[in-house]
């Protein structure tokens, strides 16, 4: 018995020992270094000395864009403004709430996601600030950006059609309402509807065509599904080439990494609605990953010049280039790779819609049966 | 008062293990024994009003959470309600149940029997296979959805192998299925009842069946009328907290496609913009918890179980011969590859190609935030849950009942409902303090709401295994240590921890694991720059990267070796 409790007290000894060790350790990463410094010692933005500092006070960015695809662009602003950038990465609707429930006590300055539909909500619930900014109307499409410049896009992505090279040709493709075409039925792979750029995507044609024109198509693209809906757009070109069907939908960037990670890769991005008869003028669907000032912050001023920077050249090629995406300010020169998938003509719906129709589009998916 | 004693007859074995046909040769000794069903002892009442009180004030936290999920339930939703009513509620009902039954079914069955081989027989490789079905627990659901899936599915190596071979893999059955979600789930739950299930048969050991056998029984049956009933609160307490996990996962059913209730809570949230939909939805599955957490608490009430704790008068096994032997030997190889093997192999495949340029100096202090964090919060979480069973054993009081069943609430709801839940009140609080003029950034976003959280979330899976050893304590065990001299917690010191440390133990090998898979809680209450594993795993995956996401969750997998390797060591160290 003796010896039994010796044992789970060494067990004991041995978590507290990590226990202290941790409390005290230093992280010996010298990127999160700073970071996770400041960690043990949260920001007082109440106290004189922040005050005082305000100058070198970091800026505080919540983003849903993934930390591999934003910290160069946060080291590339330190770098060149010797302003440090502290941030928190999360599903944007929970930091959404985050930042309603914490109102006036914010400590944040920014809010980066990466749908417009997600910016667009949160304008919507009043988070964000009104800019007055000629960089950003210099910089970002009008479509790209909320009319008042609550936000702005910052990089640009393309929901595309993608296809089979070996059992497909471009002349059979024209438009996304077109995969509902009878001759289709049983070769056409889909995303869930439950990813957002879907819904943005539905959004748009109810936006073009209408709520009931955007259901028959809608339904007609489920009546042509190979398989049930799968779960990433990874997924979706990986059933293609292993021939389980012929067509989908994807974002182009995914497309781009299979790409780079096989040249041979049996698929090519088809450019839809690109001619000039009726039904199919209205371009690619297009979105954006964004940011936009949060009406709470401390320092609006230095986040506006924050963002506005990233809008401009350096950021811009690093935005574009990190995830193979089209940078949104067209002064700048598009990736190589990226450009190599070809021009196309995308539609000029302001994004700002996707947000306000985006729950009739989530309905009517639900209403078509397509999960 | 019924009382069930019966000599028993231990036989020891020699000290080895291979599948041999001869019969071990057999040394006859007689015992005692107590497998005492017993009814009616008196209830206990000591600390009258201390403990409720203290027990109430940790189930605070907990209670403010729930409590502002609950809230949502005077603000219906009514134009999101009736959406989903028409459309997705019917079939995610359906498709929940239906889960949560096939889970909780197979997960028994498969825990119960790795768990009764482990703790009781003798066979090839016991001794590995006692820690290495552990392991597992230690993938994070989806992370083994996704290997899985990666595996199996039309465009996996497996079904393209088929097609080279045949030219059709038509016959295969669809992994994205009903078998496929549950399947996978079952492989990464299973342990819960494996770890606390095999708590009690070690304590049993053979003596269970041999007791039945001398009244007559085969050994078959003695295990389903003896063991298996004797085993019941901790088999019981392992598939409670697998129904709770697989009601409250999200991301393994995502990875399916497979429309749960929690599909729709996070469809309301985050794609109709209507968090009182979700939260209402939410309640609705915090319900039906409470519902089946009460009947089974009913149906228990009636039998009290204290276990002679004897432990190292069991140390003879059965040791299994000929065809007996090589079946649970197959078995648990088959579940070991299944579970382990081939979604290990799946993630360092994925891994090995990125080694040179992922593994950096930020890698290791990912790897240290994790092991630091988890320990933590195991620590921490052990001692209250401790404190908590402590307190429901001397005073039974509807005050400390209420708080044990509060407090051990927060795993049944998904995580970022739980987050967000929880995260009301604390930015409530800190708004108000700030509107006072007390600086308290300290509040949020600090390590000390992290391990709040954690212990809102994870109370029950401490509380679990430790409760389900406290039933080894006769009550008279307490008026003896009292009759003796030992008063308050010199009780729970000297008498109550020998005991139920084993139970802490299991406590802490959850926990650690759990802690260390965790993740909505981990993205909304780290510091800024905090990241661990998980956390890692999340971001890289979610942007469909999962050649990079491999090697954050082999690490996972890897860390969650140390407390489960310490646990055995120790709690076989007594056999």
């Amino acid at each position: 018995m003796k010896q039994r409790v010796d044992a789970s007290r060494a067990v004991l000894v041995t978590m507290l020992m990590a226990v202290m060790v941790a409390g005290c350790g230093q992280q010996d990463d010298e990127l999160t270094q700073q970071s996770s410094q400041q960690a043990l010692q949260p920001l007082a933005l109440e106290s004189a000395q922040a005050i005082s500092a305000a100058e070198a006070r970091p800026l505080v960015v919540y983003s849903s864009r993934a930390e591999h695809l934003i910290r160069p662009v946060f080291e590339l602003y330190t770098q060149q403004t010797g302003r440090d950038i502290k941030f928190i990465t999360d599903k944007a609707g929970v930091l959404i709430e985050r930042l309603k429930q914490e109102g006036e006590s914010t400590p944040a300055d920014v809010l980066i996601t990466v749908d417009a539909g997600n910016l667009g909500y949160a304008a919507s619930e009043g988070l964000l600030l009104p800019l007055v900014s000629p960089v950003l109307e210099a910089s970002v499409p009008a479509y790209l950006r909320d009319e008042q410049n609550r936000w702005a896009g910052l990089s640009l992505r393309a929901r595309t059609i993608v296809y089979s090279t070996e059992r497909v040709t471009a002349d059979d493709l024209s438009s996304y309402q077109a995969l509902g075409d009878d001759s289709w039925q049983g070769f056409v792979c889909l995303r869930t509807s439950k990813k957002v750029y879907n819904q943005s995507l539905v959004a748009m044609l109810i936006a073009e065509h209408g709520e009931q024109k955007a259901q028959q198509i809608v339904t007609a693209w489920v009546n042509n599904l190979a398989v049930a809906p799968l779960s990433n757009d990874t997924k979706v070109m990986q059933a293609i080439v292993a021939g389980q069907c012929d067509v989908g939908i994807v974002n182009s960037y995914y497309y781009g990494r299979m790409k780079v990670a096989d040249p041979n890769l049996p698929l090519a991005l088809f450019w839809p609605n690109q001619n000039e008869d009726e039904n199919s003028q209205t371009g690619v669907h297009v979105n954006i990953s964004g940011a936009g000032v949060l009406k709470h912050s401390q320092q609006a001023a230095a986040a506006q010049t924050f963002v506005e920077w990233m809008a401009s050249d350096d950021a811009q090629t690093v935005f574009g280039s990190v995830n193979q995406e089209y940078p949104v300010n067209p002064a700048i020169a598009v990736d190589p790779e990226v450009l190599s998938w070809g021009e196309f003509k995308a539609s000029q719906l302001p994004l700002s819609r996707a947000y306000e129709l985006q729950p009739a589009a989530v309905k009517l998916m639900d209403r078509a049966g397509y999960r | 008062m019924k009382n069930l004693s019966a000599n028993e007859t231990i036989l020891e074995e020699p000290d080895k293990a291979v599948c041999d046909a001869v019969p071990a040769r057999s040394v006859v000794a007689t015992r005692k024994f107590n497998a005492s069903t017993t009814f009616g002892a008196q209830p206990i009442l000591r600390g009258k009003t201390l403990w409720p009180l203290f027990l109430l004030v940790l189930s605070v936290p907990t209670l403010l959470a729930l409590g502002s999920v609950v809230a949502s339930l005077f603000n219906l939703d009514a134009d999101t309600l009736n959406h989903l009513v028409d459309y997705l509620l019917p079939a995610a009902l359906a498709n929940t149940l239906l889960l949560v039954f096939g889970v909780a079914l197979s997960s028994a069955v498969i825990g119960v029997a790795l768990a009764w081989l482990t703790a009781v027989c003798d066979f090839p490789l016991r001794g590995f296979f006692t820690w290495a079905l552990l392991l597992p627990m230690a993938i994070p659901g989806y992370v083994m959805a996704f290997a899985f899936v990666g595996v199996f599915e039309f465009s996996g190596p497996i079904q393209t192998l088929i097609r080279d071979w045949f030219g059709s893999s038509a016959w295969f059955p669809d992994v994205y299925s009903y078998g496929g979600v549950t399947l996978v789930m079952t492989l990464v739950l299973y342990p819960y009842v494996y770890l606390i299930a095999r708590n009690a048969f070690q304590t049993q050991g053979r003596r269970s069946i041999e007791a039945g056998q001398s009244l007559g029984l085969s050994a078959t049956r003695s295990f389903f009328r003896v063991s298996l009933p004797m085993a019941r609160p901790w088999i019981v307490g392992g598939v409670l907290l697998v129904v709770m996990e697989t009601l409250a996962d999200f991301g393994t059913v995502a990875t399916f496609n497979y429309d749960t209730l929690t599909t729709l809570i996070y469809k309301s949230w985050f794609s109709l913009y209507s968090l009182p939909a979700a939260l209402q939805v939410a309640s609705v599955l915090l319900l039906a918890v409470l519902v089946i957490i009460v009947i089974e608490r009913r149906s228990r009430a009636a039998q009290r179980y204290a276990q002679s704790q004897h432990a190292s008068l069991s140390t003879a096994r059965f040791a299994l011969t000929g065809k007996r032997c090589w079946l649970a030997f197959g078995f648990c190889l088959l579940v070991f590859i299944f579970a382990f093997v081939m979604p290990g192999l799946r993630l360092l495949s994925w891994a090995l190609p990125n080694l040179g340029g992922d593994v950096k100096g930020y890698f290791f202090s990912y790897v240290w935030s994790t092991l630091s964090l988890a320990s933590i919060a195991t620590v921490l979480i052990a001692l209250l849950a401790l404190l908590l069973a402590y307190g429901a054993r001397i005073n039974q009081s509807w005050g400390t009942r209420f708080a044990v069943r509060i407090s051990t609430l927060g795993y049944a709801l998904p995580g970022t409902v739980l987050a967000i839940g929880l995260f009301a009140p604390i930015a409530f609080f800190n708004q108000w303090l700030q509107g006072l003029g007390v600086p308290v950034s300290w509040l949020q976003g600090t390590f000390v709401i992290m391990l709040m959280a954690y212990g809102v979330r994870f109370m029950a899976v401490a509380y679990a295994p430790i409760e389900n050893n406290y039933l080894r304590l006769t009550p008279s065990i307490d008026d003896a240590a009292h009759s003796l001299g030992l008063k308050g917690l010199q009780v729970l010191r000297r008498v109550h921890l020998p005991i139920v440390q084993r139970g802490i133990l299991t406590a802490m090998v959850l926990v650690f694991v759990d802690v260390m898979k965790e993740l909505p809680i981990t993205l909304m209450t780290r510091p800024f720059g905090f990241n661990t594993l998980a956390v890692r795993v999340f971001e890289l995956s979610s942007e469909g990267l999962w050649q990079r996401a491999a090697l954050p969750a082999l690490a996972i997998m890897l860390v969650g070796l140390i407390p489960v390797v310490l646990l055995i060591n120790k709690t076989d160290s007594e056999n």
